[in-house]
């Protein structure tokens, strides 16, 4: 099903609105190559999570195509793109959408249980001890069994970055996933981010306020720059 | 399915008391419904094992129901008797192992009289093969001994030895009263549940002899009026019966009996097969049993709304948990499956407790259901219907797990994703 495409994401003529609402996003094109790290910027509302969801298939444009790693989202349907998503992608969310009755440990081997295919790229290993070794480079080793609903935020986000990256998935989506973290914490995850992402060869895509950050990434988007929506002023900021 | 049976447990159990309001409503339906059911049953074979083991009921020609109901349920009246020599006859037919004459037509205190002999106490039998037993003292055998039915005994406070009256007729303040002729108590019978518990009996001796001095049905003159103490020197002859219990050799040979006897040509008769006529006669009053049965199943109704109603509304505040789970990769199918193995898991649950329920409840009351309603409930197995009914209450949340189920996949992604935590 997956043809050969040199670009992880390939968007053309993208609309998306939300329902009852304005136009949100209305991108010409935006492609980002295999194994790129691209930093995506854009002031509050400018519609960031709402485009790293409808790369995710959690969305669906009203208009335009997306392909993510070589796959036209449009052609599956909701449960394939649910399956998809499981196998081949990770994603950080901006509010971190842990499940709360879950400890941390759960938390994160939920995808591995989910989807065969993300199992399978552990190498061998359990999710368990795929969990462990990923916990102990965030420094939540010590939390495992802890319920998510009792750590604090910077640990939350952690947890949900561990979920993202476990069973190396090939496209990283990151919501402002250092929101959270202190300057040390932020650096130290960038790079396990990296290390991660250069181990599969995946392809990264990180939202964040942060520019002090965009140096480190190969490639700088401005959101405001390439939406079409928003340059008829429907942004706040 | 491992992991959606993981992930319903423990957000059950995250929501666990809501979990338990909605099992503890699925288990009162199912107690309730089951406890009907028990019930109903009870009441049905109560009602059927009134009398067992007796083949034929033998009486003068008349109809069948009036005859059952005064042979065994000691309601109404023998319209005409049958005479001792057809008693005899019947009692000498090579088919026929054993009788028990029966002699009624007087109350007291509102409690029939029965007229009968050893015989009853040989072969009366109940509730398949129970025999009434006597919990004090012994079975009458002189003419002016009596024996009483528990709840007689327990109504009246009457002990071995007492002394009391009959009277002539069957209602409760009797105008004629045999009160010159005082019986004494010689026994008490145990609790049956069934009309026994509330007749009394006497030999067909002291039942003649409480009208030996009446002259055709009227009640003597005080100078004609003989003394006890003479009646007790004299044989007096029996000369007619209400009816006659007969127990075949074979049971095969009821039908065979039954026409014999009704054709007899000595006088009319009309026999009956106890057995059949007793399930002829629940089936005409079976309304009442259909009845019990609406509210039951009306019960159980409620009980499943209540439990579609609470995984509805549950399902609400779960809209982002769904959504969280699909967001990482859950398809429709562990959605699906996580909405029907709660409704299934709660339904199974309730109807766990419910049974348990009904079984302690069932276990503790018995011995007050039994004295108060005479409703003997056996502490047997689910039934075969009771274990459909559990089938079919647990195939039921299957269904209404679906439609929240179905629901819950429409709409969750998009609208969950953004609700906050
Ligand atoms: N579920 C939703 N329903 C309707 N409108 C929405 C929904 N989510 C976001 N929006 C609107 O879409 C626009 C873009 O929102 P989005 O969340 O993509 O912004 P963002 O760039 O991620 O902002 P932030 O930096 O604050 O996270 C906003 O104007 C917001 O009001
Ligand atoms: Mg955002």
């Amino acid at each position: 099903m997956m043809t050969a495409n040199p670009f992880a994401v390939d968007i053309k003529d993208l609309t998306y609105a939300y329902k009852n609402g304005p136009k949100v996003l209305d991108i010409a094109a935006i492609q980002i190559a295999a194994s790129e790290h691209v930093f995506l910027h854009g002031p509050s509302g400018s519609g960031k999570t709402t485009l790293l969801g409808l790369l995710a298939g959690i969305l669906v444009p009203q208009g335009g195509s997306v392909r993510v790693l070589g796959q036209d989202l449009a052609t599956l349907r909701s449960a394939q793109r649910d399956r998809f998503r499981s196998s081949h992608l990770g994603y950080i969310f901006q509010i971190f959408n842990l499940i709360p009755y879950l400890n941390v440990l759960e938390n994160i081997t939920l995808p591995c249980h989910l989807s065969p295919e993300r199992k399978m790229r552990l190498g061998g290993v359990t999710p368990d001890v795929a969990a462990l070794d990923l916990c102990r480079q965030l420094n939540i080793a010590n939390l495992l069994d802890r319920p998510v609903t009792e750590l604090s935020v910077g640990q939350q986000q952690r947890v949900a970055a561990a979920r993202a990256l476990i069973g190396a998935p090939e496209f990283i989506i990151a919501d402002e996933p250092t929101s959270a973290l202190d300057s040390n914490r932020r650096q130290e995850f960038i790079e396990l981010l990296f290390a991660a992402a250069d181990q599969a060869k995946a392809t990264i895509l990180f939202v964040s306020h942060d520019h002090s950050l965009a140096p480190l990434f190969t490639r700088n988007l401005s959101l405001l720059d390439l939406n079409r929506a928003s340059r008829s002023g429907e942004v706040d900021a | 399915m491992k992991i959606a049976l993981r992930l319903a447990w423990r957000s059950l159990l995250n929501r666990r008391l809501a979990s338990i309001l909605t099992i503890l409503s699925v288990a009162l339906s199912v107690a309730l419904l089951i406890g009907v059911e028990r019930v109903r049953q009870s009441a049905r074979s109560s009602f059927t094992n009134t009398i067992s083991q007796t083949d034929l009921i033998v009486g003068a020609r008349g109809g069948g129901v009036p005859l059952l109901l005064y042979t065994v349920f000691h309601m109404g009246n023998a319209t005409n008797n049958i005479s001792f020599a057809t008693y005899e006859k019947i009692s000498s037919d090579p088919n026929v192992a054993w009788t028990i004459p029966l002699s009624m037509g007087d109350s007291h205190r509102g409690f029939r009289v029965v007229g009968t002999n050893a015989d009853f106490y040989a072969h009366y039998h109940y509730r398949r093969n129970q025999q009434p037993r006597f919990g004090a003292g012994v079975e009458p055998k002189a003419m002016f001994d009596v024996a009483v039915g528990s709840a007689v005994a327990a109504k009246l406070g009457y002990r071995i030895g007492d002394h009391l009256t009959l009277s002539h007729g069957v209602g409760e303040v009797s105008f004629h009263s045999h009160d010159d002729k005082p019986f004494s108590v010689t026994g008490i019978l145990e609790p049956t549940g069934t009309p026994i518990d509330r007749s009394v009996f006497i030999t067909l001796q002291g039942l003649e002899a409480i009208h030996a001095d009446w002259e055709d049905g009227a009640p003597p003159l005080p100078e004609h009026a003989i003394k006890s103490a003479d009646l007790q020197q004299r044989s007096l002859p029996v000369r007619e019966l209400s009816a006659v219990l007969v127990g075949a050799k074979s049971r095969a040979d009821s039908l065979g009996l039954q026409r014999q006897w009704s054709e007899f040509k000595g006088e009319p008769l009309s026999a009956i097969i106890p057995g059949l006529a007793l399930d002829d006669l629940w089936e005409a009053i079976s309304y009442a049993e259909n009845g019990l049965r609406v509210v039951a199943s009306f019960v159980v109704v409620v009980g499943l709304l209540g439990l579609l109603v609470s995984i509805y509304n549950s399902l609400n505040e779960r809209r982002r948990e769904m959504a969280i789970l699909r967001s990482v990769g859950a398809g429709p199918g562990l959605i699906f499956a996580l909405m029907i193995i709660e409704a299934v898991l709660l339904t199974v649950l309730g109807a766990a407790i419910g049974v348990a329920t009904m079984y302690s409840l069932l276990f503790g009351f018995r011995p007050v259901i039994e004295s108060h309603f005479g409703l003997y409930l056996p502490i047997s197995p689910l039934s075969s219907a009771e274990q459909w009914y559990l089938c079919a209450i647990v195939g039921l949340s299957f269904i209404l797990g679906a439609i929240p189920a179905w629901r819950a996949y429409r709409n969750t992604l998009s609208d969950g994703l953004t609700i906050r935590l």
